[in-house]
């Protein structure tokens, strides 16, 4: 007997079938009967955001800080074109999420109706997959389909435009066991033979690599365990990108920190120099390669990615291993120690000699005059007091977010959430209030810009109202620091439009919302603010003037190599050449 | 500071791509590629290619199984063969993509189109053109006392080469399908 309910309850029916809790939205009129749903039940919370970029940034906090999908409802028309920047955020990044979206009735679609837009159309380029469900029968199999197809494989966003006579009418439910997901399974399970080749390659290598990416955290805890295992038995050097950080910890002695372009002198240079670069669910992006043609010229190259679209696109490897990486790693670990547990000794230990010297470069040192705050100092405080919590980081884009990975270490997985590949200024705050619905006991922060803040701000409507203690941590150097840090390396100083002007008074802002806020500008009073905004029960807006003239360093300018690290002011003249000036 | 002095075209390709774009010979590759048959299919592919930059230089499609809805979309692309290469796998991600065949590289292949050519004229020209016709075994499906509609199949070289000997002959008009393609042999 199959049950019979209105599209509207199958929607939520489907949404308790699947597991989920909390549903980010906004209603509309085209959205009223699942929202009438919504009320009638309990088991699912709804968090009512004030924009919706605002609930699928914070989608995208809960599902990186759980590993479970974020879910999205909106309206149909301006609350769908909403989306669009979460959607593709989540695209770049991977993260899975479904989105709902209510659409005009289906016969009125194509008629140009009140809050009609082509919503699938719109969102196809940055969505994994949407449906438009113009069958009230067809709708519960959709949503189990939505939640399979932004779960498996590469996850990333999906979304369901639902009409909203589609929403009124009555049909058969299709519970999760029966709904077709067949056709899409992508493959996890490496190639053997390939796995094989690759302990070959690290059995022998002089100077190895681990480069890992997102796509271990994507895999789950297991992957990064399987990664522990591997680099410490091993001894190779790893390093990772932004999406990577805690996968493996910050304190691990094999930990070369974050490479790229904001990346450590260390861990990029053992990128340039290595023998053998193992590539761990990272997609060479170009804020890690630098100058493709001078990428790691003399390492052999093994590359791991559930995407074959991955593989090659951008950098040519030698060895491509297709499948997750869970699963990839576990029969790497297995293989490898099947074969002795072999490395190349003598190599390693020149190889970490090198290391060495390149760390004792110290490239992320900075003076500390007693009168001003620097930004990195600012994070240097906020690492130390609160990594003994249970402390989730978020951060917006922008000089703050590049410091915040230099100088925040993490020690375990699903613990930064940032905007990699789209980098979305107005994502942290959103990000931190989705992270907090997760896990209301944590320390969540959000280290922000005040030029990012301002982009979603008005989500601290919603961190009150649900009784949210987020903290925000505002780097506010009335700037749009790393816009201003571009003009001076490339456009002779000319600060065009990257002030932050009539800067609202953050502490103010804070009352008015019925949150609280600080404002320190002396280094003495750091700790104590910080302090303060950890042990105040509530939201928080701890804002923290910093220097404001601070470049981010180290910097492969674009268009070089990563040998061709820039350290410090001094050598910024001439920096970029004039094929690097038109690259992003 | 420096002014700035931007090389012209060196940002052409992906924004990191500094290497010279011609080192890789472009070759012409026909993919043929099975989807389900569902609102939106064609959209999400011809999207990906005009998104990503990719070239189409020839495109069909239609439903070849009528009970389990799968449609055949039959592609002609060009480029190096890493862009080949990334044509395929960005195809292979699309969820309602079943299969991707490179045509090209699986072998030899048949490929046909289909055109339609309508040529006006009297006289000798008129004649000549039923005489052509006859040659590359087009057929005329159509003909009044001063024009035919010429049905012509075959590899778009002979399409082409067809079109050019009737353009002199008072060619009016082509339409062209497109084209199909299948692997030989068995299987
Ligand atoms: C939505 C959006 N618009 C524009 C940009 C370009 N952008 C990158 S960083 C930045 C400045 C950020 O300023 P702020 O948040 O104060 O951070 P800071 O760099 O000063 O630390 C801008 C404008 C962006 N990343 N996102
Ligand atoms: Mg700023």
């Amino acid at each position: 007997m199959t049950r019979q309910m209105t599209g509207a309850k199958m929607v939520v029916q489907a949404l308790k079938d699947q597991g989920v809790d909390v549903v980010f939205g906004y209603p509309g009129g085209a959205a009223l009967p699942i929202y009438d749903e919504i009320f009638l039940q309990n088991d699912i919370r709804h968090v009512l955001v004030r924009h919706e970029q605002g609930a699928v940034h914070a989608a995208e906090g809960y599902a990186r800080s759980t590993g479970k999908p974020g879910v999205v409802l909106v309206t149909s028309g301006p609350g769908a074109t909403n989306t669009v920047t979460g959607l593709m955020d989540a695209l770049l990044d991977s993260i899975p999420l479904v989105v709902m979206s209510a659409q005009v009735p289906t016969f009125m679609i194509g008629t140009d109706g009140f809050q009609e837009a082509d919503t699938v159309g719109i969102t196809r380029p940055c969505t994994k997959h949407n449906w438009l469900v113009r069958e009230t029968d067809k709708l519960a199999e959709v949503m189990h389909q939505a939640f399979h197809v932004a779960t498996k494989g590469r996850p990333g966003p999906v979304l369901i435009d639902i009409p909203k006579d589609v929403q009124f009418a009555t049909g058969a439910y299709t519970p999760p066991a029966k709904a077709k997901t067949g056709h899409y399974q992508p493959q996890v399970k490496g190639d053997t033979a390939a796995i094989t080749k690759l302990v070959e390659l690290m059995e022998k290598a002089e100077r190895p690599i681990f480069y890992t990416g997102g796509g271990v955290i994507n895999s789950g805890p297991q992957a990064s365990q399987l990664l522990r295992e591997i680099i410490g038995a091993t001894g190779f050097p790893i390093t990772s990108t932004l999406m990577g950080l805690g996968a493996f910890p910050a304190s691990g002695k094999e930990w070369l920190g974050m490479l790229g372009m904001h990346g450590l002198y260390e861990a990029n240079m053992a990128m340039h120099g290595c023998d053998l670069m193992i590539n761990i669910g990272a997609r060479f992006d170009d804020r890690i390669t630098g100058r493709v043609d001078a990428f790691s010229p003399g390492s052999k190259k093994a590359h791991i990615d559930i995407d074959p679209s991955s593989i090659n696109k951008v950098i040519h490897v030698d060895l491509p291993i297709v499948g997750d990486v869970g699963h990839v790693l576990e029969d790497l670990l297995r293989i490898w120690k099947a074969r002795g547990r072999k490395v190349n000794k003598d190599g390693l230990r020149a190889w970490w000699g090198k290391i060495d010297n390149w760390r004792k470069v110290d490239c992320l040192t900075y003076p500390k005059p007693v009168d001003v705050i620097k930004p990195q100092l600012a994070l240097e405080r906020l690492e130390a007091l609160t990594k003994d919590n249970d402390r989730y980081i978020t951060t917006e884009v922008g000089q703050h977010q590049m410091w915040a990975a230099q100088f925040l270490h993490f020690e375990a997985p699903n613990r930064l959430m940032t905007s990699g590949g789209l980098g979305t200024m107005g994502y942290g705050l959103p990000a931190s209030i989705g992270v907090q619905m997760a896990h209301p006991e944590a320390l969540v922060i959000n280290v922000a810009g005040e030029a990012s803040f301002q982009m979603n701000l008005q989500e601290m409507a919603t961190a009150v109202q649900f009784r949210l203690p987020i903290k925000q941590f505002i780097l506010n150097n009335e700037r749009l620091g790393m816009v201003r840090q571009w003009q001076d390396l490339l456009h002779g100083g000319r600060y065009s439009q990257s002030w932050s002007e009539s800067l609202p008074d953050f502490v103010k802002l804070a009352e008015a919302f019925g949150a609280k806020g600080r404002l320190v500008t002396d280094p003495a009073d750091l700790d104590d603010a910080i302090g303060e905004m950890i042990d105040h029960d509530g939201p928080f807006i701890l804002d923290v003037l910093v220097e404001k003239h601070e470049n981010c360093y180290p910097m492969i300018p674009s268009g070089e190599p990563h040998n061709k690290m820039l350290m410090g002011d001094d050598a910024t003249e001439d920096a970029i050449g004039s094929s690097g000036a038109t690259l992003v | 500071m420096s002014a700035l002095r931007i090389k012209k075209g060196s940002s052409k390709k992906s924004a990191y791509d500094l290497r010279d774009p011609n080192t890789d010979v472009i070759s012409s590759h026909t993919l043929a590629v099975i989807v389900d048959n569902e609102v939106g299919v064609l959209a999400r592919v011809i999207g990906l290619f005009s998104g990503r930059g990719y070239n189409i230089d020839s495109l069909t499609v239609a439903e070849i199984d009528h009970t389990g809805h799968r449609s055949r979309i039959t592609i002609v692309t060009s480029g190096p063969p890493a862009v080949i290469e990334q044509i395929k796998a960005q195809l292979g991600r699309i969820v309602p993509v079943h299969e991707v065949h490179d045509l090209t590289v699986e072998g030899d292949a048949v490929e046909r189109e289909l055109a339609l050519i309508k040529v006006a004229g009297a006289g000798e020209k008129r004649v000549e053109a039923l005489r052509l016709a006859d040659i590359f075994r087009a057929n005329a499906v159509d003909s009044t006392l001063e024009s035919f509609v010429f049905e012509i199949t075959g590899t778009p070289e002979k399409i082409d080469a067809f079109a050019d000997l009737m353009r002199p002959l008072g060619l009016v008009e082509i339409a062209r399908t497109g084209v199909a393609a299948l692997s030989r042999g068995a299987k």
